[in-house]
């Protein structure tokens, strides 16, 4: 696959994606299960979408498939491999880029060291690298050295998933990243994670409250409820479905 | 004039060793959230190990560098073994365990190299330079303070702005979780943290020994100045360190060099700035803009 597939994208060197397998996985805060038994799948060049109400179980899923939390019981499979007990550090060595949920921006330091921290396990990195970044998102350039809490929230995102893309991931979670931005900005990161996945097969599991924006965009929807998944289908299919859009996505 | 430019002096070479005492604190509070009250006596314990090396006929510079190496490691150890324990819980285990740190290692000080006043040497002379024919306050032993810091502190400035590992460094202290997600080893970096600003503590350890007399407790009022001039310079900042570190040498330098019996007033003093800044600027001079989510 060409370095330049996608007019801007990082410089991907033919990586295809990985596929996320999650089996039966339970999590639980305590006596709470945020998780009860899930199981899904995340193919290559797929944007697969874990849609569900605040509570659901969403943040937990992300959270657990990375390893932040430790599930109880389940497995995550990456391309095969168990990576339930991994630790987190290494996930993003196995190619897992997980950008959670309320921008996290290191605020105190500026964009250009945030997405250098991006690339930091790499080693040294080619500038042309961050150079695509900055054109796939321009607004950061003229940013480029002021400290990230002075970014604005859709500046924030785009510093994030820049920063993501800068450790060339095989698969890439998204914990809700149109949070409080304005409707054309996160039409602008869809249509742009789109282009990345169409381009150059990258997987993405997109966990978003906002599901109308989120079935727009994506190949597969996952719906959860209570930590369970009810509903798994073609995202098209799910727009479609009236009733279970009512029942637990609010559209 | 020449009276005030003593003062001045004195109150620089002064403020250089609390600023670098400072600077050590900001670095530990920084990444994890701990004030480091133990800082003083690993401070103490690295300097007697210099003591005992120059006293077995070593020099001063081999013994300067051993006890900076050790004080590395002493911290190092300390953060993995003991206070990592403590790391992220209720913020009074961090301050006990620190607390009976410090109690701990003065105490295993004066068992290990007695407890007597010791003379340290200073490795410059302490007599002041002459200008135009009247002698200052700068000795060369001073100037050798502050030189000291100075490059200390430029050498912090490069790791932390221009490696990798700096950048791992603060990337770690500044959004663990974030750090972590991107393949930094978080828990090595606090370690090294510890490290270095065991290094710096001990730095200023052995500065302000030089050419006086040290026993186990002789850390104790710099772990006080040093606190004062780290909450006066905002205990986020590693430059607020530096300014008030300096501020406060001046200060207590011009107390005891202007007021009439103002050398038995240096600590009232601390403690009216300590009091002055939490009330009026809680945050520091250097406070930063920042609300840093726990």
């Amino acid at each position: 696959m060409p370095d330049t597939a996608v007019d801007g994208a990082p410089g991907r060197t033919g990586t295809t994606g990985a596929t996320l397998e999650v089996r039966d996985l339970t999590t639980a805060y305590g006596p709470v299960r945020a998780l009860d038994g899930v199981s899904l799948t995340a193919a290559p060049g797929r944007i697969t979408a874990v849609l569900g109400a605040n509570g659901a179980g969403k943040t937990s899923l992300l959270r657990t498939v990375s390893g932040l939390v430790r599930a109880t019981s389940g497995t995550v499979l990456l391309d095969g491999d168990d990576v339930t007990t991994s630790a987190v550090e290494s996930m993003v060595t196995r190619g897992m880029a997980h950008v959670p949920e309320g921008r996290g921006v290191i605020a105190e330091l500026t964009v250009e060291e945030n997405l250098r921290v991006g690339a930091l396990f790499r080693g040294k990195v080619d500038r042309a690298e961050f150079d695509r970044v900055y054109e796939l998102f321009p607004r950061l350039t003229e940013r480029q050295g002021n400290p990230a809490h002075t970014l604005s929230g859709g500046e924030r995102q785009m510093l994030v998933i820049g920063r993501a893309l800068l450790a060339r991931p095989r698969i890439l979670l998204l914990d809700e990243p149109s949070l409080g931005l304005a409707p054309r900005i996160v039409a602008q990161i869809f249509g742009l994670l789109r282009q990345l996945v169409d381009a150059e097969g990258l997987t993405v599991l997109l966990v978003e409250q906002n599901a109308r924006s989120a079935l727009s965009v994506a190949d597969v929807g996952i719906v959860l409820n209570l930590g369970r998944v009810v509903a798994t289908d073609d995202a098209r299919t799910l727009m479609a479905d009236e009733d279970l859009r009512h029942a637990y996505l609010g559209f | 004039m020449e009276q005030f430019v003593n003062v001045t002096l004195s109150g620089l070479a002064q403020g250089m060793i609390f600023a670098a005492f400072a600077l050590a604190l900001v670095l530990i509070w920084r990444s994890t959230r701990i004030v480091n009250f133990a800082q003083g006596s690993m401070a103490a314990a690295t300097t007697f190990i210099a003591l005992a090396l120059v006293q077995a006929g070593w020099s001063y510079w081999l013994a300067f560098v051993v006890a900076l190496v050790s004080g590395f490691v002493l911290g190092a150890v300390v953060e993995r073994v003991i206070v990592r324990r403590v790391e992220g819980g209720p913020e009074l285990n961090a301050v006990i365990v620190t607390l009976g740190l410090f109690v701990a290692i003065q105490a295993a000080v004066a068992i290990i190299f007695g407890s007597s006043f010791q003379s340290f040497p200073a490795p410059f002379g302490l007599e002041g330079f002459s200008v135009g024919g009247t002698v200052i306050a700068l000795t060369p032993n001073r100037l050798y303070v502050i030189v000291a810091v100075l490059v200390t502190m430029g050498l912090l400035v490069a790791l932390f702005r221009f490696t990798r590992v700096g950048l791992a460094m603060r990337a770690a202290a500044f959004g663990q979780e974030v750090a972590r997600l991107l393949g930094v080893r978080v828990g090595r970096m606090l370690t090294l943290g510890w490290g270095l600003a065991a290094v710096v503590g001990s730095l200023a350890g052995i500065l302000i020994a030089g050419g006086a007399f040290v026993y186990p407790a002789y850390m104790d009022s710099l772990i006080v100045f040093g606190f004062v001039a780290a909450v006066l310079g905002g205990l986020d900042s590693p430059i607020g360190a530096v300014v008030g570190g300096l501020l406060l040498g001046l200060a207590l330098s011009y107390v005891t060099g202007y007021v009439p019996g103002g050398s038995s007033l240096v600590n009232m003093t601390a403690l009216v700035i300590l009091v002055v800044v939490l009330l009026v600027k809680p945050g520091g001079l250097f406070a930063g803009t920042v609300a840093r989510r726990a």
